[in-house]
Formats: C-alpha cells, sequence, structure tokens
C-alpha cells in the first residue's frame, strides 16, 4: 500500500484516533474494576444499601 | 420485558452485562472490516492516498453530534422528569463525545494541511466544531466539580440544552457562510456525491465507529450508576460512623 507523499498526516491520522479510543477504552475498564473493588471493600464492612436489604429480606 | 422496566437501574445494569460482550464483538468484527475496506480503497484523483484521513474524520464529526444529540434527549429527562438514568446517560456521553469531537478536529487539521495548505482557518465550520468540544468540557467540568451532584446535574442539563443550538449551525455553516471546508458530500439533496469505492468503507468505518460510541457509552452508564452506589454507601458508612460516636 502507497500512502503517497503525505504518508505522515494519513499515519498520524490513525495514530492519534487509536491513541484516544484505546484510552477511552482503558477509562472504562479500569473505572469498572476500581470501582468494583470499592463496593465490594464496603460491602465487606457490612455496609449494605437499603435497596439491596429490602431484596434480601 | 416492557421498555419502562429498563428504568430501573438493576434492571438496566443486568440487561448491559448481558449486552455489552455481544456489542463489543460487534464492535470489533466491524472495526476489522471498516479498516481492510478503508485501507484498500483507491485514492481519491484530487487528494490522493490523504482521502483515508475521511475514513476517521467523518465518522468522528458525526458521533461528536450524536453525543450531543444524545445529551440533549438526556437532559430533557434529567430536566422534566427528574429521570436518574437520564442523568447518568447524560453524563457517560459528554467524555466520550468530547473524545470524537477532538478526533474530528485533530484529524481534519491533519487532513487540512496537505490538502488545504493549513491546519487551521476560522471559518464557521471548524469554529462551530471548536465550540462543540468547549461545551462538552464544560459540561464535564459542571458534572465532576459540582459539591452537590443534584444541582450540577441540572446546571449541566441546562448548558446541554443551550448548547444544542450550535448544532444546526456546525450543519448548515458550509450552506449559510463561505468557508473552507467543502459543502456536505454525503447527507445532502440529491443523494452521495462519493464513489461508490469510497463511500462503502465510508460507511462501514462510520457503523463501527457507532458501534464503539455505544459499547462504550453503555459501559461509561454501568460505572456511573456503580459510582452512585459507592457515593451512597460511603455516605451511609459516614453517618452510621457519626452516631456511633455521638
Amino acid at each position: 500500500m502507497n500512502l503517497g507523499p503525505h504518508a505522515d498526516f494519513i499515519i498520524a491520522s490513525y495514530a492519534v484516533t487509536a491513541f484516544v479510543v484505546a484510552a477511552m477504552a482503558a477509562w472504562v475498564v479500569l473505572d469498572h474494576s476500581s470501582l468494583k473493588r470499592m463496593l465490594g471493600d464496603l460491602d465487606d464492612q457490612g455496609v449494605t444499601r437499603r435497596s439491596r436489604r429490602k431484596d434480601d429480606a | 420485558m416492557a421498555l419502562i422496566d429498563l428504568a430501573n437501574p438493576t434492571r438496566f445494569l443486568r440487561l448491559v452485562d448481558r449486552v455489552l460482550p455481544w456489542l463489543a464483538a460487534a464492535t470489533l468484527i466491524v472495526f476489522a472490516f471498516g479498516l481492510f475496506q478503508a485501507m484498500h480503497a483507491p485514492d481519491d484523483y484530487q487528494q490522493g492516498a490523504t482521502v483515508k484521513i475521511m475514513f476517521l474524520h467523518v465518522p468522528a464529526a458525526w458521533l461528536g453530534m450524536m453525543g450531543w444529540t444524545l445529551m440533549s434527549a438526556a437532559a430533557l429527562g434529567t430536566l422534566v422528569w427528574r429521570h436518574p438514568l437520564a442523568d447518568v446517560a447524560g453524563k457517560a456521553a459528554a467524555p466520550l463525545g468530547a473524545a470524537f469531537t477532538f478526533i474530528c478536529l485533530v484529524t481534519g487539521s491533519l487532513w487540512g494541511r496537505p490538502t488545504w495548505g493549513t491546519y487551521w482557518v476560522w471559518d464557521a465550520r471548524l469554529t462551530s466544531m471548536l465550540v462543540l468540544l468547549l461545551l462538552y468540557l464544560g459540561v464535564i467540568a459542571l458534572y465532576w466539580t459540582a459539591e452537590d451532584p443534584n444541582r450540577g446535574s441540572r446546571a449541566a442539563a441546562v448548558l446541554t440544552l443551550v448548547g444544542a443550538l450550535n448544532l444546526p449551525i456546525i450543519k448548515f455553516s458550509v450552506d449559510w457562510w463561505n468557508t473552507l471546508h467543502q459543502p456536505a458530500s454525503i447527507l445532502r439533496m440529491g443523494g452521495s456525491a462519493i464513489d461508490n469505492s469510497i463511500l462503502i468503507p465510508l460507511l462501514t468505518m462510520a457503523v463501527a465507529f457507532t458501534l464503539l460510541f455505544f459499547t462504550l457509552h453503555l459501559a461509561a452508564m454501568r460505572n456511573e450508576i456503580l459510582r452512585r452506589r459507592v457515593r451512597t454507601m460511603q455516605m451511609m458508612q459516614a453517618q452510621a460512623l457519626a452516631e456511633a460516636a455521638t
């Protein structure tokens, strides 16, 4: 594949897009695992949401 | 399951857990297909291979605007019906819309240098797109810096609805003013002006980017619901500690 005389601009466009998309995906995944850990810690400490207590009853 | 049942955050989380792996897989497959088509698309007779930047730039521009449209509908849900999931949807969409608008501006700039001879001009299309990015950043700041999340959400919803006025300006800026940016060549009266050999990869990439947006949006909504649960539980814990101390 020949990208011609402006290959740098094309490669830079794809690189920036790949970086931003990867950053968004990483943010969503890391945020999810951090929140799950915090919820687990609170659960272990015996803190329960009212709606969950209702579900368990 | 009736649509109204999804308004319950717990049921919504169950649905997201079921749908998300399929949506992520579909995104990867369509992206692989779209990128293959984009790499094998012919060069443009005037722009040469730089037309390949269009396969990123145009879908990112559409999604930057679609993100704000989605946030505007969510803002109505927040202000009129005060529905918590509407607020969750709006807050989760803001960083994604900002990211796609950023991609649109950067790739547009990198496309502009070899095509127009400049990275940037203050014409109506480029400037209104930059305004959209600044509006996104404003909404994100309101959501994340307000001390009272409810007040922050309402302020962000109002700014979102006011900012929606920018959407028709972006769309019609190339018709209303004399811009360096070209007029619409896909969504226009009389059909697309682009040859199928380039239009088909472009539409495939648009579908891939749209699937990516909804995959990330659902995942970000799930995170936001969990974040609110953590906050509620932390407040309950603090309250219990304060009561025990007195």
